[in-house]
């Protein structure tokens, strides 16, 4: 494959994540973040945080497994994970948290469990379609190729 | 002759001598009749023929072949004294006869024609005393007719000039001349109108100035008609030369004049007779010349005195008006003197402006440069305050500066206020920090309360915001010996108008303003509730002697006025008397800012000679989140600005980390109330204000709590997350130049 085909491909794909709600405008700025000092900065960010969300997730199922569920404890967890998914700009992964947040402070037990569910389901979406974007990143770094602009244009 | 010498006579012989005597004288005369008998009738004959006229030619014909024929006579007699021919007694008795029947003829014509010749005579006669009557009337129209050019002529003269005097003495003169009279007065009403006064005369060069008093009898004879009337010479009006002796004195005249007043006249009416005044006019012949007055010479007096009225008037009227017209050109000339003395004063006051403004403001240029460039510099903390003071009071002095310039310009109505996006609280913490020394010198405490939902950000004119409220809690701080003074800022809602002193006041708010209350009570001096409205007045001074404080004169509270009025709000002062402290409440409307703006608009930096930093050159910051994926972002965001960033993950590290140098502080407080209690210990670590970074907080809390938490704390920040690159180099560049940054939530 050529390279501006590869591009064009990246380009698609890419408008494709924002418009299914997958990452939105933050993950731009992260890009604009990376700069020549900073080379990996998005790639190194993106792999934080997914290693943060796993440990997250973690804690969270065995905390809602406790025959007492500390909400409070549930809610700061929730609230981290909401925290780092908006930093990065993974916008349904942050809208489940919002959620789960709310359930909390209803110490609705089965709708917390639910919603952790549903979190634990988008990271792993959101994990898999950046991961695609950062191989087909690579493939076009590795054509020599550079990778285009994105413009929010919708 | 008739006697016949015949045959038979026997008389006595004719003796020839005595005879011859007799016959002789006979035969003359009768040749001397002869010669007569016929130069008679030559003589008619050359009169027939002289006047045409004559119309009884006939007549005089007869006469003259009777005469003729007489003569014949005669003549042939003179043959019958001697012994004559049968032919001489032939022509005799023809002759005879002939004349005898002529002058029967001649008698019979006679007896016709006597009575015509007679009425000839009377005729004649009849026409001689025809011619003379005629002549006599003729002599009259030619004097009227004279009358007539003279009245002309002296109206001519009196109408020829609008000058009182010359009307009045111009007809003295002319009447004087044309009647021969040897004295004419005039007489004119005083002021009083109770008297007449003598105005002029004819003769008399200087009148003295008699007076007569108009009530007298011969006067309203006089006045109650409009024709000449005549007096008597010894009437006090008539008095006028002195009586010498035994002349008789003239007959006099008087007439009234007239006297029209402008007001007399109305458009339709011709002026009334009631409300008119009279001067006299008293006319006297000459004395001994047994003249009288004629019933021309009456009317024309009448008349002149008729013009003189008119004249008089018309004289006033003019009068009138040129003095009006002179009037009005003296109040031009005045009024253009003082426009142009106006015009000049304004001139003048504006270049001193300009001049003093341009004087004023070169020193505080170099001022406010040097201490700009000063701060650049390398200074202990101390040094830093001090020179941070100098800016300060150096900018607020060239504001003052350009406000005295702006106060004309605020009556000449030429004022415009700038309008753009700033943060209120800013506002108030710079004049919160340049009250505080004098309030704490004062020892004067000094209270701030900023309502929760005021908008963090308004559009407005943020300068004269500024001095107004400096202003007002400057005077606050002036006037308190001591106590608190409390300024207070909400937002205003329609119910707090109600409440407010100023019925007059229906502000209305919308979606893109609002309205700011601000309050700033004070427990000083107070003021008497009758010097409140003066206290708005420029330079005026309070009367109060009661108080020995500073004395409260000057622009300040005026100038606050002009600018509340011009940002459309109103200002009042409250105090229940002396001693008892004093309010100051001021509404403005200031503006909302769009919320897309704000990330724009809310982060441009001022124009007081700062720009724009893209690269932050090395600014140390710390920033502090236990978030490991943001802590990553947000140390990314500020390495791409190009500050030294140090990330630490917990509040102990930060302490730990935290040093002088880090002049932001970008702490994350999603997490509890650690982050508060770290910007409490941070402030703690570093005593003085100017050491210790600037605390911001990060947080993704659209809560009103959280932000007041944060301003409670001293934080001096707060930036709602997500950050993108442009609002953190925005919200670095605002931090670093105004060293506090709230942003609306």
């Amino acid at each position: 494959m050529e390279v501006g085909q590869m591009q064009r491909q990246w380009l698609d794909y890419t408008r494709s994540l924002f418009i299914e709600g997958f990452l939105d405008g933050q993950f731009l700025q992260l890009e604009q973040l990376q700069d020549d000092n900073n080379p990996d900065f998005v790639v190194e960010v993106v792999s934080l945080f997914f290693q943060d969300s796993h440990k997250l997730l973690n804690d969270l199922t065995i905390a809602l497994d406790q025959k007492s569920v500390d909400f409070k404890k549930i809610d700061a967890h929730v609230h981290q994970l909401k925290g780092s998914s908006s930093s990065i700009g993974a916008q349904r992964v942050k809208n489940c948290c919002i959620a789960f947040r709310n359930f909390c402070e209803e110490q609705n037990t089965d709708a917390c469990l639910k919603c952790l569910h549903q979190v634990k389901q988008e990271c792993c979406l959101v994990k898999n379609k950046l991961e695609t974007l950062f191989r087909l990143e690579q493939q076009i770094m590795a054509a020599g190729g550079s990778i285009p602009m994105m413009e929010l244009s919708f | 002759m008739w006697f016949k010498a015949p045959e038979s006579c026997n008389c006595i012989e004719p003796q020839w001598p005595a005879d011859e005597l007799l016959v002789k004288y006979q035969y003359i005369s009768d040749f001397f009749i002869a010669l007569a008998y016929f130069s008679i009738p030559l003589e008619l004959i050359y009169f027939v023929k002289k006047s045409a006229v004559f119309p009884y030619r006939w007549v005089l014909v007869q006469f003259g072949a009777f005469i003729v024929l007489c003569g014949a006579t005669h003549l042939i007699n003179l043959w019958t004294f001697t012994i004559h021919t049968r032919t001489v007694a032939i022509v005799m008795t023809a002759a005879k006869v002939l004349t005898a029947v002529v002058s029967c003829i001649t008698a019979l014509m006679l007896v016709h024609i006597i009575p015509d010749l007679l009425s000839v005579k009377t005729r004649e006669l009849f026409l001689k005393n025809k011619a003379a009557e005629l002549d006599r009337e003729m002599g009259l129209i030619r004097t009227q007719e004279e009358t007539g050019r003279h009245v002309r002529m002296l109206t001519h003269e009196i109408r020829s000039t609008l000058d009182r005097h010359t009307i009045l003495k111009t007809t003295l003169i002319e009447l004087g001349r044309t009647l021969a009279l040897e004295e004419c007065a005039l007489w004119m009403p005083t002021r009083t109108g109770l008297e007449l006064q003598l105005a002029y005369t004819l003769r008399q060069q200087n009148p003295v100035g008699y007076t007569v008093p108009i009530h007298l009898p011969v006067i309203n004879q006089v006045f109650s008609s409009n024709r000449a009337v005549k007096i008597s010479p010894n009437c006090p009006v008539a008095r006028l030369r002195p009586h010498t002796g035994k002349y008789m004195p003239g007959e006099v005249v008087a007439v009234r004049v007239p006297l029209l007043n402008l007001s007399n006249f109305q458009i339709y009416d011709w002026p009334e007779v009631s409300t008119r005044s009279y001067a006299l006019m008293v006319l006297m012949l000459p004395s001994d010349s047994a003249r009288q007055w004629h019933v021309h010479e009456l009317e024309l007096v009448e008349v002149v005195a008729d013009q003189v009225a008119v004249a008089l008037s018309h004289a006033a009227i003019l009068e009138e008006s040129m003095r009006a017209r002179n009037m009005l050109m003296e109040q031009n000339v005045a009024l253009d003197l003082a426009r142009r003395e106006a015009e000049t004063a304004i001139h003048a006051r504006n270049d001193f402006l300009a001049v003093m403004n341009h004087e004023m403001r070169t020193p505080m240029h170099a001022i406010i440069a040097l201490s700009s460039l000063l701060q650049e510099t390398e200074l202990t903390a101390e040094q830093r305050l001090m020179v941070e003071t100098i800016l300060k009071s150096s900018n607020l002095l060239a504001t003052l500066i350009n406000d005295v310039l702006d106060l004309s310009r605020l009556e000449d109505g030429s004022l415009q206020l700038e309008t753009t996006t700033f943060s209120l609280h800013s506002v108030f913490r710079e004049v919160l920090s340049l009250i505080k020394p004098v309030a704490s010198v004062k020892k004067l405490s000094l209270t701030l309360h900023l309502a929760s939902d005021l908008p963090a950000y308004a559009v407005g004119d943020d300068k004269r915001l500024m001095q107004t409220i400096l202003n007002v809690v400057g005077n606050a701080v002036k006037f308190s010996k001591e106590g608190s003074i409390s300024i207070s800022a909400i937002v205003a809602k329609p119910e707090s108008f109600k409440d407010a002193r100023i019925p007059e006041f229906h502000p209305v708010s919308s979606d893109n303003h609002f309205y700011l209350r601000v309050q700033v009570k004070d427990s000083g001096s107070g003021i008497h509730p009758q010097d409140i409205p003066k206290l708005f007045t420029k330079f005026a001074q309070s009367q109060a002697v009661t108080t020995k404080g500073p004395a409260g004169s000057g622009l300040g509270l005026a100038i606050c006025r002009r600018f509340v009025n011009l940002m459309e709000g109103h200002i009042w002062i409250e105090s229940e008397g002396i001693g008892k402290g004093c309010t100051v409440t001021f509404f403005v409307k200031l503006g909302i800012p769009d919320r897309s703006n704000e990330s724009k608009l809310a982060f441009a930096p001022k124009v007081m000679g700062n720009h724009v930093t893209t690269n932050f050159g090395g600014l140390k910051v710390l920033v502090m989140d236990d978030n490991g994926v943001n802590r990553s972002v947000t140390k990314g965001l500020l390495l791409h600005l190009g500050c030294d960033v140090t990330a630490a993950g917990s509040s102990e590290e930060c302490l730990r980390i935290i040093s002088p140098e880090h002049r932001v502080v970008f702490m994350d407080v999603c997490t509890g109330l650690d982050g508060y209690e770290l910007a409490i210990r941070i402030q703690e670590k570093f005593k003085k204000r100017q050491d210790r970074p600037l605390i911001v907080a990060l947080t993704g809390n659209t809560n009103k709590v959280t932000k007041e938490n944060c301003m409670r704390v001293g934080m001096d920040g707060l930036i709602l997350k997500p950050v993108s690159v442009d609002k953190m180099r925005g919200v670095l560049s605002e931090l670093l130049e105004h060293r506090v940054l709230f942003e609306a939530i």
